[in-house]
């Protein structure tokens, strides 16, 4: 009856996203007064998921699984829940969680609510606030299903640490065919995604031009912050569409997002408003970032960023 | 090849979110409603494969009488035939399972929807309808290619992308990248005639519950008025961000 939590780990190593659903699932065993159970996928060291209220963890170790496969992943998620007899899953919103969330609910018949934000405001019926409407609205939603799946969005409930341990057991579940197979894996394994990233430094048009980058990659270089960019810059091809934020491209859930020389489309900013804090660097002061943003600067970004970076400098230099 | 494009009829990216009926219901008046972003991308790559490869493409929604114009002008985008189950989109698994039969019924080897819908976001319907219909999925794609009963996918991942190999039948979640913005089409006065011409079948719903229920909505609360800081005092900004907002 435990709930089930699937802590992703990216090289043995668990991603900050799997401590965050590690917390969600603890608040929500605490509201029904049960356990949580973790389960890893080929993670070295699973110890750490005590701290965050994990109170049993089952470590799948198995080298077939070293690629992510959606289908596969689902599969074993599902038959730990099925060992556990666990009637509520829950799973983070990084790219492969969302890919294999909706083949995990098809299997355990399990009602599926995505993006989620809080904690249930009441588990019976089990009811959760998710955004909507590309962050311009929030929807409350039940979910009716005897087995319940919960996808937490990023950086939403946070991490909450507990002082406990985790008991760990080896479990093998059968691995089913992958149909999908993996040929080539393209990642800057230097950069900091802009998924993870805790601050995001992103840029539009008015840059200028695509070769007035580096001041955009220093300034993030200082911060350790992902670079992003607004549509119009990915359209014209001086950025990849791998770094457009707003509602066709990324969301953004970062605590920090610097927003320079981007005027503030309501679809952009639709993308970017689950970050915690914004900041915005416009010439224009009529700008209407300036209305969605908490610190602005109206100046022109090819002094305001050179001399921000001195600043941060600095101001990193004495921490 | 037979593919099937599923079409979300969903508010213009530009539009203000409001709600009635005490909060239960999206408020469309003055909304205009649009194919879903992500699925024209989609849309515009099965055009590719009409094109070159010969492939039929029928476009499916799910909802009332109200969205038949979206659906229209996926036909006079280029579409061969056009249905709509006639049923109201309760949740994301519903609507999966009323295309699950639409799917079981026409045979088709590719079915392309997008990643998600830009008004609910739920990500969900793509998956479960490859899950339902036990086809394989690829979600995130930004590039596909078919060559007979082979696929081969570009995906993105988080900081990068992914390159697969599957075969068919697949379920696409696609996104930006399918196409690029600047080769979407933009009906034509003949597409747009011959649209009308071009079958829209409606068909009645499958019995199923949803397995979600949406109790109503809730707007951000309205934001603060932002501070300002002068461009020669930044540090006053450093200071802000790390006192303040504790962000660095």
């Amino acid at each position: 009856m435990s709930v089930l939590v699937y802590t992703e780990s990216e090289q043995g190593k668990f991603k900050k996203v799997a401590l965050e659903v590690a917390s969600y699932a603890k608040a929500v065993a605490n509201q029904l007064g049960t356990t949580v159970t973790a389960v890893t996928i080929n993670t070295s060291d699973s110890s750490t998921l005590g701290n965050y209220g994990v109170d049993k963890v089952l470590n799948v170790t198995n080298a077939t699984l070293d690629a992510f496969n959606a289908k596969a992943y689902a599969d074993v998620i599902k038959q730990a829940a099925e060992k556990e007899g666990a009637k509520i899953v829950i799973v983070s919103s990084s790219a492969n969680s969302k890919y294999l969330a909706p083949l995990l609910a098809v299997g355990l018949h399990a009602g599926f609510a995505s993006n989620v934000i809080e904690a249930p405001s009441s588990t019976s019926p089990f009811t959760v606030k998710r955004t909507a409407f590309t962050n311009k609205a929030f929807n409350i939603t039940t979910i009716n299903t005897d087995v319940k799946l919960v996808a937490v969005s990023h950086n939403s409930f946070g991490l909450v640490e507990n002082t406990g341990s985790a008991s760990a057991e080896d479990f093998a579940p059968a691995i089913p065919d992958f149909a999908v197979n993996v040929q080539s894996v393209d990642k800057a394994s230097d950069k900091v995604s802009i998924a993870d990233a805790e601050i995001v430094v992103s840029a539009g048009r008015g840059l200028k031009g695509p070769e007035n980058w580096g001041m955009i990659e220093e300034l993030a270089g200082v911060l350790g912050a992902a670079t992003a960019c607004s549509k119009p810059v990915s359209d014209l091809g001086w950025r990849p569409h791998s770094e457009h934020v707003g509602q066709t491209g990324k969301p953004v859930a970062a605590n920090l997002y610097i927003a320079i020389g981007i005027s503030g489309a309501i679809q952009h900013l639709a993308g970017i408003n689950a970050s915690k804090v914004k900041v915005v660097i416009n010439t224009d002061p009529e700008a209407p970032f300036f209305k969605a943003a908490d610190y602005g600067v109206v100046g022109d970004a090819f002094e305001v960023v050179p001399a921000l970076i001195e600043k941060l400098k600095a101001f990193k230099a004495q921490q | 090849m037979k593919i099937l494009v599923c079409i979300s009829h969903v508010p213009d990216t530009t539009s203000k979110i409001n709600f009635t009926e005490g909060d239960t219901k999206f408020d469309t008046n003055g909304v205009q409603f649009v194919i879903n972003p992500n699925d024209e991308f989609g849309l515009t790559r099965a055009m590719w494969f009409k094109e070159k490869q010969g492939a039929t493409v029928t476009v499916v929604n799910v909802g009332g009488a109200e969205t038949e114009p979206t659906l229209r002008k996926a036909l006079a985008i280029g579409a061969d035939e056009a249905i709509r189950v006639n049923t109201e989109a309760t949740d994301g698994f519903a609507v999966a399972k009323q295309l699950t039969k639409v799917i079981e019924d026409g045979g088709y080897d590719l079915v392309i929807a997008g990643r998600e819908s830009i008004d609910y976001n739920g990500g969900m319907v793509p998956g479960m309808i490859a899950g339902l219909t036990n086809a394989n999925f690829v979600n995130n794609c930004i590039s596909l290619e078919i060559e007979g009963t082979n696929a081969t996918a570009t995906r993105e991942i988080d900081g990068g992308k992914e390159t697969v190999t599957t075969a068919l039948p697949l379920v696409i979640g696609g996104q930006k990248g399918l196409v690029e913005e600047s080769d979407l089409r933009i009906p034509n006065m003949r597409g747009i005639m011959m649209a009308r011409k071009k079958p829209l079948q409606v068909v009645e719903p499958v019995a199923t519950a949803s397995e979600t229920t949406s109790v109503r909505f809730e707007k951000p609360a309205p934001k603060g008025a932002v501070t300002l800081v002068a461009s020669d005092n930044l540090d006053e900004l450093v200071n802000l961000l790390h006192n303040e907002a504790k962000v660095i």
